[in-house]
């Protein structure tokens, strides 16, 4: 057997690489088939009326505009509070952290608020937020909840950012008289932002996709109402989609591949937006 | 310099600070706050009922030991799968495709990474268990199996990019080395990549496996949910229910302080320790590696 293989180590590499090449497109197709699926099947359940009308009829009919709106609300409480704190702690660890064992202790904390389950994330804030805050089931609640969530994201993505800007920017900064905050806000932020920019979005895309953090801490099965004020609970696109898929008897399959499509191009939006910014950056770097 | 701007510069640098060692408080808080809502289940619940094999919390039998059954049997099915298809598209990206072909592959990934997972719940119901009831002949196409096969397509996007990077750290020098040697670009892949990176490849499967113990609304959509013992062979063709499922199901209906809240938080908090487990075996894994690495090149 050994003798084989030794002398059709060619015949080896073939089979090999075919077996790999076979593995990366049984990975791709089922990602690609997905997304064209749900995009020919929801196709036809877009219209005016499904994007700016309310769900009546018990969901069976109607509109999802309560949910596409609920969902942007979550998205933007989320930014406000885990893109400063996230981008700050990234600054932290870039540019002044020394390696010593409390910033070690740190970097292991972002590992593994990156890996803490989701629906553990929810029993957190509904601990905290909902009930010992007395947040009550918000928009509040959900988004402090999911900022949390995204924070290991965009820590990690701006501190790489950061540490990509050659150091020579900061040492011809510091000769000329610059402070060390003055070179990183005018001189090391400027030359990351593209990309702080795609890991922000990366996070927010992450977080607006998630339903099992706003299960207990913001979701509303149905409301006949926009929410008004963070302290009222919202509907939500993937919570939305949960529901009329598990939870509504009878429901047009029409209406739940189109509710499906919207969070897709609400979420894959997102992500192209990053992919093209972090291309361009790349392109235009003169570094 | 001016005083006030170095006032300034003070402040700010022990802003920033703070905010990353909220980091630590998060975690701490989280640990906190599953153990004060957690702990108490175990004065509740005696202990002979938390081990029971019966999981019905209306008649107070509160056994976790089908749900923690439940989880394992359909994370190991999810990682029989991501792992040989994530090493493998890994092994591909970096080792094997034509760099028009990565500059494709790389962001798909990513973007199948990025799929809520509800979305990929809602297909499995209406697609995936389907088609699988027909193709095996189940009596239900809502089976750990199902949940197994669509983790798995969850995991994969952990265990590529984990992968790849490891692979794309080991240096150019060990390649060339091999080929130099009269190795085929398969033998080198095989002998001298992989196992040079084998401690980050390690740490992706291990982030994999996190990554479907953790995920929520893909099992819960598509596994059916009955809480039973899982340990035989056949129960990966039968409905399961997983712990992350559980809480998701039955946090909305239970009262606030009840026995089922604290029981419910105490599954929490066992979820939180294994992420903390694997994550922290995974990072002290490449900071090993890294030593090493140190070690050669001085």
């Amino acid at each position: 057997m050994n003798r084989f293989f030794a002398h059709n180590r060619h015949a080896v590499q073939r089979l090999g690489y075919s077996l790999v090449t076979l593995m990366a497109v049984l990975t791709v197709i089922p990602i690609v088939s997905t997304i064209l699926f749900i995009l020919y099947k929801g196709g036809p359940a877009i219209s005016w009326e499904f994007l700016s009308g309310f769900p009546h009829d018990g969901m069976r009919a109607g509109g999802i505009l309560p949910a596409i709106i609920g969902t942007v609300y979550l998205t933007i409480g989320t930014a406000v509070f885990s893109v400063p704190l996230g981008i700050a702690a990234a600054i932290y660890l870039a540019e002044y952290a020394k390696d010593t064992f409390l910033t070690r202790l740190i970097r292991i904390a972002i590992i593994n608020l990156a890996g803490i389950p989701s629906v553990v994330y929810g029993l957190f804030g509904l601990g905290v937020f909902v009930l010992f805050l007395r947040f009550g089931t918000s928009i509040l609640a959900a988004s402090l909840t999911l900022s949390i969530m995204t924070l290991p994201v965009i820590i990690s993505t701006a501190e790489e950012a950061l540490r990509a800007v050659p150091q020579a920017f900061r040492t011809v900064s510091i000769s000329l008289g610059g402070t060390r905050w003055q070179t990183i806000r005018r001189i090391v932020l400027k030359e990351a932002l593209p990309g702080i920019l795609t890991g922000v979005i990366l996070g927010l895309e992450r977080a607006a996709g998630e339903t099992a953090p706003i299960l207990f801490t913001g979701a509303a099965f149905f409301l006949p109402r926009l929410p008004v004020s963070p302290f009222d609970a919202t509907m939500a696109l993937p919570y939305h989609l949960f529901v009329i898929s598990t939870q509504v008897p009878e429901m047009p399959v029409q209406i739940q591949y189109g509710t499906a499509l919207v969070l897709l191009v609400f979420v894959l939006s997102m992500n192209l937006i990053a992919t093209v910014i972090r291309s361009r950056a790349r392109a235009r770097r003169q570094w | 310099m001016d005083k006030s701007l170095t006032w300034r510069e003070f402040v700010i640098t022990r802003l920033i600070q703070a905010c990353c060692y909220s980091a630590i408080l998060f975690v701490l808080l989280i640990f906190f706050f599953l153990l004060r809502e957690g702990l108490p289940a175990l004065a509740e619940v005696e202990l002979e009922s938390l081990s029971n094999i019966r999981w019905y919390p209306i008649e107070e039998y509160f056994g976790i030991l089908p749900l923690i059954s439940g989880s394992l049997i359909i994370t190991l099915g999810a990682a029989l799968i991501a792992v040989p298809f994530g090493i493998g598209t890994a092994v591909y990206i970096s080792e094997i495709a034509p760099r028009w072909m990565r500059e494709i592959l790389k962001p798909l990934v990513e973007l199948l990474g990025g799929l809520p997972s509800v979305v990929l719940g809602f297909l499995g119901i209406l697609i995936v268990s389907p088609y699988l009831r027909t193709l095996l002949d189940l009596p239900t196409g809502l089976t750990a199996f199902t949940g197994s096969l669509l983790l798995g397509g969850i995991a994969v996007p952990t265990v590529v990019s984990v992968a790849e990077d490891a692979l794309d750290a080991v240096p150019r020098a060990y390649r060339e080395g091999a080929w130099a040697l009269g190795a085929t670009r398969w033998q080198t892949i095989w002998r001298v990549t992989l196992p040079a990176a084998r401690s980050g490849v390690l740490t992706a499967v291990m982030l994999g496996v996190g990554r479907a113990i953790g995920e929520t609304m893909t099992v819960m959509m598509v596994t059916g949910n009955a809480p039973v013992l899982a340990v035989r062979l056949a129960s990966l063709f039968s409905p399961v229910r997983t712990m992350t499922a559980t809480i998701a199901a039955e946090m909305g209906e239970v009262a606030n302080g009840s026995v089922h809240y604290h029981v419910l938080f105490f599954i929490g908090m066992v979820l939180f320790l294994i992420s903390l487990g694997v994550n922290i075996a995974a990072s002290s894994v490449v900071f090993r590696a890294k030593k090493r690495a140190e070690r050669i090149l001085s």
